[in-house]
Order: structure tokens, then C-alpha cells, then sequence
């Protein structure tokens, strides 16, 4: 092989420079076979960095005042020097769009296109949630066509009739996923098309006339069957629905918040393995890169002090730990998988058999695909993972007096320790669960929820707030049941009260 | 196929509507913090926003969330010594918190605290003051500019043309441009001399005759002055310097100036500062404070001190006059005077006060305001100041008993100022 030419670069970045990083890492991610969306990479400053970040990630946001609280608040610190700005923010769609911050040196942007552009990119295409859920040759559409649809609302109705209604909606957006269910895609011409026509139909349902009836008084309740028949699990899609007096321009905001709930949701459950898929692969390319001598090795030092601090693990007695580190835990995972595959030991045959062995490239494809943080973790954190991060598990019992050890990284607490991590980025088990039990539309009109409580924990204090944002949508009395597994009833919250 | 876009040339405040909003949103909460501040914020301070603590609870975003309580297993990192089954000590909640809060450095934890611009700081400070729009931009607008000369340029007006650089330039231009015709002349020159001398064919002489006619045509047509040339005076604005003023603050700081009183009294010492600095570039601070006493303070104490005691304001007016004699000459100086009192004054006091205001201090003064807060009843201050007021058109007086009412008097004190000025 003929000796390749180091890329030229100083420490400041410029245009040449990025197209010809970008170029090459480039050409060793489709050696590798990552197949990823078209790539746009936008240089920004540092103020609208904060923007972005004030706007979780949406490129083109509806106006809110809680961006504006996020927004104080990021530039307050980043001003006093409490915090650093991350090195870039990725968004999904197609193309996939990449915010470098100018701030950064050649060789952090150098990092972060292998990061983002290829890692992240690489992700967003290809993983099985983000294919189900998000559709990013629409996003961007759908976001104008929301901005849009929300400042008509505003001119129309006004503006705190609007805000209450989107603070409520953000209360309830956790609730606002499905779960189950596939939604259909949308493009923003479709999505205003079908608002109208949803519009215009409701509309139509409206007659003057039934309100003049007198009020009979109501036959027997018993008989009827409960509504809905099974519970349902997505709060703001059976507001929408069947929310007795929303107006139409209502519901179809809840709606657009219920879309975007729907959006960032396989982000939130895919923390480790995006961030750890897109470690492993800025890694992997530059080190290929310098390994063919494309590289300095001024570069790979500069580029191993970012790596490092990156993935740095501080242990659980440190004041500033702050629970594990997605970076880590992930780089850790995908690293371990290619040397299972590559140099497997005795114990990987063992736990891995079908794996041992194999090519790294296709079994790290697979796990990138299939899975998401919880069953990712159930599936392939291995022994040695658990060893070199000394993974301990710790159990809080309202009853013990003390906290319990319960595994550390033993024969003995492996298998424990993956199924207590894995849980622990299970969406379900971090937000209570709480689903629409039934809605009297024949009678008060009431709604009612239900939390099934979950290794009796109970609700935060703040849970009659929340429940005075599902009252201000539903608009008649809301309660909500705790009941335990057998369904026995142990508490409740109501609004008003 | 990847894209490279320059996003640095947008704009940059996508988030200014949403702060607005927020703004809007906690206005009352954000003013009662304003409030709190003014007592720590310096009166000469108007150049920089404000940190703003509000309490957290007041804007939270509520979401359905576990309390604490029930059973809880979770995996950290990092394990040294521990083995399965041992049991540890719960961390107290005590020390939990105090941890925390040692990194905040006294701002309570449950404070949401951030940063206004400066504009919005004013925005919502006036606010409380029922400043109108208008006045407000006036008063934070920047200084008055003047054109100055800054170099030359190629266009303009032929009133700002400047003869000299554009003829410089026609010169260059002409030499440079007629240069390599005569050195062709020259040679075609010599040529001709020698075909002269030595007998030669006709043809060839009347050539050369007309090369060289052609040549000093071209030399004569290259113009005098060309639009290439012409240069012009540039100018660019600059902030005009201007004359300085004194401001002396003097506050009776006696036993029955209380905080409210006293808060009145530095909202309007610090309008007063904007007004100033709008009008003059460079502008001093003379603080006295007095009891029986008087005695030229740093800002630190004139505000923050208390007294007790009773009240001589003459020795206030006699610190003042001493220290124009000494620093402040009225020739080089507009001197400004901003009294504030609640009124009280030891009864013989009175007619000293007057004869030291007309005889050695409004002749010398641009303007003296005189502000009464919160008075019980007028007392013999306020008559002795009358009748200065009815021998000086620039002595102004007010009695004020809320916020509110500050601007409207300052207004009222200061609509004669601007005609006397202008």
C-alpha cells in the first residue's frame, strides 16, 4: 500500500480543512460500511449554540416561555463559566444537520464529524426505533408547519390562552407516546391538508339546537360499559380525541405536542447506545486514519486528551459522580462486543456463544439495529465490562434501616448486575405508569387515571399540579387512582378538589 | 454528498421571544427581585444588567414523577471495597444538602437565578417608576455625534472634494501614464536626428514624422483631472465630547430618614444620574450626607449608613459651598444640586439655609432640586425654600410620597432645566 499523505491542518480550523476531514473520514466510514444519511454541517457560534440547546434540539421551535427559562439559565452558567458548551448538537433529519461550534479546534471538529456526522448519522438511519417513529425527511417540515400552525393560534386566540394550553401539554408530554402502536408518516402539506379537513368536520358535528334540550336525568350507569374498554396509555392522544370542550385549534396543538413527544422519544430511550455507537466509531475512524499514517501524531494526541475526558467514569464516591456515564457505558459496551468477536476467551464462549468469534462489523451492525438501551444492555453487557467499571449494585428498601450491596462484579452478581442496569433505562420504570382508566362522557363527565404503583413507590409531591393541567384540557373533574398490582385501591388524588 | 453552511452571519437571537416570554410571564416575581437589588445596586451603575434570583417553586414545569419512597435498586460505578450483602450507612440528608449548597455559593438552591440585559433591566425599573416610552429611549440614548474627518474617499458630494489629494492623484496618474510614450518619443526622436544627418528614403522619414506627431498627440490628450482622481473628505461620526458637570447628592440621613424613605431617595438620585449622563459625557459625584453634621460620604455610605439624631441642613449647604470653592470652579463646571429630605430641620436652621442658597450657592448653580419625601407636614425647611424658589427660576421643589410618583416629579423638577439649558 502506498504511504498516504498526512492531512495538513494547524490548530485552528478552516474550510479546506473541514471538507478534507470530512472527505476522508468519509471514505473510511463506507469502508466500514456505515450507511448514513447526506450529511450538512452547520458552523455556528457560541450564542446560537445556547439557542439550540434552549430549544432542545429543534432547529425551528414554536415559541414558549419555558425555552426562554432554559435559555437564562444555560447562558448564566455558560457566562460564569460553569459550564462548557458541548462540541456539537446533531439533529435527525435528512439530511442529517451537524452544528459545529466555531469555538472548537481543528482537531475537535476533526472529532466531532467522525462523531456525529457518521456515528450519530449512522444511528438515526439505521436503528429500529428511530425507523419506526421518526420520520426525518419530514421533521423539519413538520416543525415549520407547527411553528406556523401555533403563532396563528396565537393571533387568533391570543396569547395566554395558547400558553396555558402548551404548558399543560408539556406536563403531559411523557404521556403523550405510543408505545405500541405505529403512526403513520406525515409531510407537512399532508399534515395541513388533514387539519382542515379535521377542522372543518368537527365543525360540522356542532349543533346549536341539542344544547336547548332540557336535562334528562340520566338512566341507569351500570349497565354501560366502561370508556375506553381497555386503558389507554397515551394521555394526550385520548384528550385529543375525546376531550369533552376543547375547540378544534386546541386539539390540534395538543396533537402537534403529542407528535413531538413522539419525535424525541427513541432518543430518550437510546442514551447509551447512540452516544456509545458514535464514541466507538469517532475512535475507530480516526485511529484507522492515523494507523494508514493520514494522521499526525500532534493530532492523535490532541484528539486522545478529548477521547479521554469524554469517557471519563468518575467512581460513585466522588462529589461530582453523577450516575454512569452514557459515553462510557456504551463506548464500553461496542468496544467489548468487537473483542469478544475478534479475541474471544473462554468466557465469552460462555456467555456469548453465538456471538464468540463471528465478524466484529456484522455483530456490532446487529446490535446497532435491533435494540434499545434496555435490551441492549440485557443482552450484551459483559462479565468483563462489569469488571473494568466495577459495577456494584445498591438497593434502597424504605423498610431497611441501611442500604444493601447487592451484586458486585462476581460470578456470582453478573447476571444481577445487567438485569438491575438494564432496568434502570427502562422508560417505564422511571416515569410512573400511569394510563386513562375511564371517562364518564354519559354521566359527570369525569376522567379518571390510574397509576399502578411500582415497587411501592409512591407519587412526588407535585402530582395534584400535574393533575390541575390534565383538569384545565379534560375541563371536568379528573382523578387519579393509585392501585396496586391486584388492583386494590390505596389512593387518591382529585382536581378540584 | 456533504454540505458546509456558514451559520455564524444569522441571527442570533432565536431565543429573544422566548425570553420575553419568560420575562413577561414572571414580571411580578422579577420586579419584587428588582426591588431587592436596587438596595445593593450602585446609583452610578447603569451601565449593566442585573442577576435575578426568583424562587424556583414559583416556575416550575410540574410532570408526573416517583416520590421517594417504596424499594429502589440502582447500579453505580466504581465499587472498592464492598462485597455482596454489606450494609451502609444512608447518607444524611444534612450532609447531602450541605454539599450542595457549598457549590452554589449562597444562592439558595431553590432559586432560579439568571441575568436581564441591561435593557430589560431598565425596562422593568422604570416601569415601576410609570416612566413614558418616550423620555425612557431618551434618557438611555447614547451621547450626541459629531462628524469628524477621517481620511478620504472616492465619492461624494463636490462641496467635500479636496483639491489637493486629487490633484496629488492626477499627477501620478499623468506621469504614469505619458512616461512610456516619451521614452518611445525620445528614441523616435534620436532616430529622426540621425535619418536627418544621414540622407534617407522619404518614405521611411515621413513614417517616422508621423509616428512621432501621433505620439505627442497621445501625450496631449491624456486628461488633466479624470474621475479616477477625485478624492473626497470622509467623515465619520464620533461622540462629541462634552462639557463637565458636578452633581452634589445631599441626604439628611438623621433618625427620621427610614429604608422607605431612603429607598425613594436613591431611585431618584439615580434617574437623576441617567438624566445627567444623557446631557454631559463626563459627570462627578459629590455625596453629603448630614445630621447636625455634614460630611462628604463615598456612595457606599450615603446610602447604606444610619444615623440618629437631629437635623442642621445648613451645614449640609455650607460643606457643599466649601467644597465648589475648593474643587469645583463654576466657570469650568455645570453644577448640579439634588437635595433630599424628609422635612425635618431645627426650626432657627431655616432662614440660614435661605441666606446660604441665595447669597453663595444658586448664582452659582445650574439647577438645584430639592425633594421632600414623605413629609409630615411642612415645616419651616419648606417656607425658607420658597421664597429661594420665587427669586431663582432654577431652583425646583417636590414633595413625593410613593414610588410612583418619582418620575412625574422629576419631570416636573427637570421641564424647566431643559428650557433653561436650551
Amino acid at each position: 500500500m502506498k504511504a498516504e499523505q498526512i492531512i495538513s491542518h494547524t490548530s485552528e480550523w478552516n474550510f479546506e480543512s473541514l471538507k478534507e476531514f470530512e472527505w476522508h473520514i468519509g471514505q473510511v466510514a463506507t469502508e466500514y460500511g456505515l450507511d448514513t444519511f447526506p450529511n450538512q454541517l452547520e458552523i455556528i457560534n457560541s450564542e446560537q449554540m445556547m439557542d439550540a440547546y434552549a430549544s432542545v434540539g429543534m432547529p425551528i421551535g414554536y415559541y414558549h416561555w419555558s425555552f426562554g427559562k432554559q435559555f437564562l439559565s444555560i447562558e448564566k452558567n455558560y457566562r460564569r463559566g460553569q459550564m462548557g458548551l458541548a462540541y456539537e448538537m446533531v439533529i435527525n433529519s435528512n439530511p442529517c444537520i451537524t452544528y459545529l461550534l466555531e469555538e472548537n479546534t481543528a482537531v475537535m471538529q476533526a472529532i466531532v464529524i467522525a462523531h456525529a456526522c457518521y456515528g450519530h448519522n449512522a444511528f438515526f438511519k439505521n436503528n429500529y426505533l428511530f425507523k419506526t417513529w421518526t420520520h426525518p425527511e419530514a421533521i423539519i417540515d413538520y416543525l415549520l408547519f407547527a411553528r406556523h400552525y401555533i403563532t396563528e393560534c396565537e393571533e387568533k386566540y391570543g396569547l395566554t390562552q395558547v400558553e396555558d394550553l402548551l404548558d399543560s401539554c408539556h406536563a403531559l408530554m411523557n404521556y403523550g407516546v405510543d408505545r405500541y402502536q405505529h403512526p403513520p408518516p406525515l409531510s407537512a402539506a399532508q399534515e395541513r391538508q388533514r387539519q382542515r379537513e379535521r377542522e372543518a368536520y368537527l365543525q360540522t358535528q356542532i349543533n346549536i339546537l341539542w344544547s336547548t334540550l332540557p336535562q334528562k336525568s340520566s338512566p341507569k350507569l351500570k349497565e354501560r360499559p366502561r370508556f375506553p374498554l381497555e386503558p389507554q396509555e397515551n394521555i394526550l392522544y385520548f384528550i385529543e380525541k375525546n376531550a369533552p370542550l376543547l375547540e378544534p385549534w386546541q386539539r390540534e396543538i395538543v396533537r402537534i405536542i403529542r407528535k413531538l413527544a413522539q419525535y424525541f422519544y427513541p432518543q430518550r430511550q437510546t442514551k447509551v447506545m447512540n452516544e456509545g455507537w458514535a464514541t466507538f466509531w469517532h475512535y475507530t475512524l480516526l485511529n484507522t486514519l492515523y494507523e494508514r499514517g493520514q494522521l499526525s501524531d500532534a493530532f492523535m494526541l490532541e484528539f486522545l486528551q478529548h477521547h479521554t475526558q469524554v469517557i471519563f467514569q468518575p467512581s460513585f464516591d466522588k462529589p461530582y459522580y453523577n450516575g454512569i456515564n452514557p459515553y462510557t457505558l456504551g463506548n464500553n459496551i461496542f468496544n467489548d462486543l468487537r473483542r469478544i468477536c475478534e479475541y474471544p476467551t473462554p468466557e465469552d464462549k460462555n456467555w456469548f456463544p453465538e456471538i464468540a468469534g463471528n465478524d466484529w462489523l456484522t455483530t456490532l451492525d446487529f446490535a446497532m439495529r435491533n435494540f434499545k438501551d434496555e435490551s441492549f444492555i440485557a443482552q450484551y453487557l459483559s462479565p468483563k465490562v462489569i469488571r473494568d467499571m466495577r459495577l456494584f449494585a445498591l438497593a434502597d428498601d424504605e423498610r431497611e434501616p441501611e442500604l444493601i450491596v447487592t451484586a458486585i462484579h462476581n460470578e456470582a452478581g453478573y447476571e444481577a448486575i445487567r438485569q438491575i442496569l438494564a432496568k434502570q433505562y427502562d422508560l417505564s420504570q422511571i416515569e410512573p405508569n400511569i394510563q386513562v382508566y375511564e371517562a364518564k362522557l354519559k354521566d359527570d363527565r369525569s376522567l379518571t387515571l390510574r397509576y399502578v404503583q411500582h415497587a411501592g413507590k409512591s407519587l412526588a409531591k407535585n402530582t395534584l399540579e400535574v393533575l390541575k393541567h390534565v383538569y384545565r384540557l379534560w375541563g371536568f373533574t379528573v382523578r387519579l387512582e393509585t392501585v396496586d398490582k391486584r388492583g386494590k385501591l390505596l389512593k387518591t388524588y382529585q382536581c378540584p378538589e | 454528498m456533504t454540505h458546509f453552511i456558514d451559520r455564524r452571519l444569522n441571527g442570533k437571537n432565536k431565543s429573544t421571544v422566548n425570553r420575553q416570554r419568560f420575562i413577561k410571564r414572571y414580571k411580578a416575581q422579577i420586579k419584587q427581585a428588582i426591588a431587592n437589588n436596587i438596595y445593593k445596586r450602585s446609583v452610578t451603575d447603569t451601565r449593566h444588567g442585573e442577576q435575578i434570583n426568583i424562587p424556583l417553586r414559583d416556575i416550575n414545569e410540574p410532570m408526573f414523577e416517583y416520590g421517594q419512597s417504596g424499594y429502589q435498586e440502582i447500579v453505580l460505578s466504581g465499587n472498592k471495597e464492598f462485597v455482596a450483602g454489606e450494609r451502609l450507612p444512608r447518607p444524611l440528608e444534612a450532609e447531602a444538602s450541605s454539599q450542595s449548597q457549598a457549590h452554589n455559593y449562597g444562592q439558595s438552591e431553590d432559586d432560579f437565578s439568571f441575568e436581564l440585559s441591561r435593557e430589560e433591566f431598565y425596562e422593568l425599573f422604570f416601569e415601576d417608576l410609570a416612566l413614558p416610552h418616550l423620555i425612557k429611549t431618551q434618557l438611555l440614548q447614547e451621547p450626541h455625534y459629531k462628524l469628524i474627518r477621517t481620511g478620504y474617499s472616492r465619492t461624494g458630494v463636490p462641496s467635500k472634494l479636496n483639491i489637493s489629494r486629487s490633484l496629488k492623484n492626477s499627477l501620478g496618474r499623468r506621469i504614469g501614464l505619458i512616461k512610456p510614450y516619451q521614452k518611445e518619443l525620445s528614441e523616435l526622436q534620436t532616430q529622426l536626428a540621425q535619418f536627418e544627418q544621414a540622407p534617407a528614403e522619404d518614405s521611411q522619414l515621413t513614417q517616422l514624422k508621423q509616428q512621432i506627431s501621433l505620439l505627442k498627440l497621445k501625450i496631449k490628450t491624456v486628461p488633466y483631472l479624470d474621475n479616477l482622481d477625485l478624492r473626497y473628505n470622509y467623515y465619520t461620526p464620533q461622540p462629541e465630547p462634552t462639557t463637565q458637570a458636578v452633581m452634589f447628592c445631599i441626604m439628611d440621613v438623621s433618625g427620621s430618614m427610614d429604608e422607605t424613605k431612603k429607598d425613594l431617595a436613591k431611585r431618584f438620585f439615580m434617574l437623576l444620574y441617567l438624566f445627567l449622563t444623557h446631557n454631559y459625557e463626563k459627570i462627578e459625584l459629590v455625596f453629603i450626607r448630614h445630621h447636625t453634621l455634614a460630611t462628604e460620604v463615598t456612595e457606599e455610605e450615603f446610602f447604606y449608613s444610619r444615623e440618629t439624631g437631629g437635623t442642621v441642613v445648613s451645614s449640609a449647604l455650607e460643606q457643599m459651598q466649601a467644597i465648589m470653592q475648593a474643587r469645583y470652579p463654576s466657570t469650568d463646571w455645570n453644577i448640579y444640586a439634588a437635595q433630599a429630605s424628609d422635612g425635618d430641620n431645627w426650626n432657627a436652621d431655616s432662614p440660614q439655609c435661605k441666606t446660604i442658597l441665595l447669597n453663595s450657592i444658586m448664582p452659582y448653580v445650574q439647577y438645584y432640586a430639592y425633594l421632600e419625601i414623605m413629609p409630615r407636614e411642612q415645616q419651616s425647611l419648606w417656607q425658607a425654600y420658597l421664597a429661594v424658589k420665587e427669586r431663582y427660576s432654577n431652583f425646583a421643589m417636590q414633595t413625593i410620597h410613593s414610588r410612583e410618583e418619582i418620575y412625574p416629579v422629576l419631570r416636573e423638577l427637570f421641564k424647566k432645566a431643559e428650557t433653561y439649558e436650551s
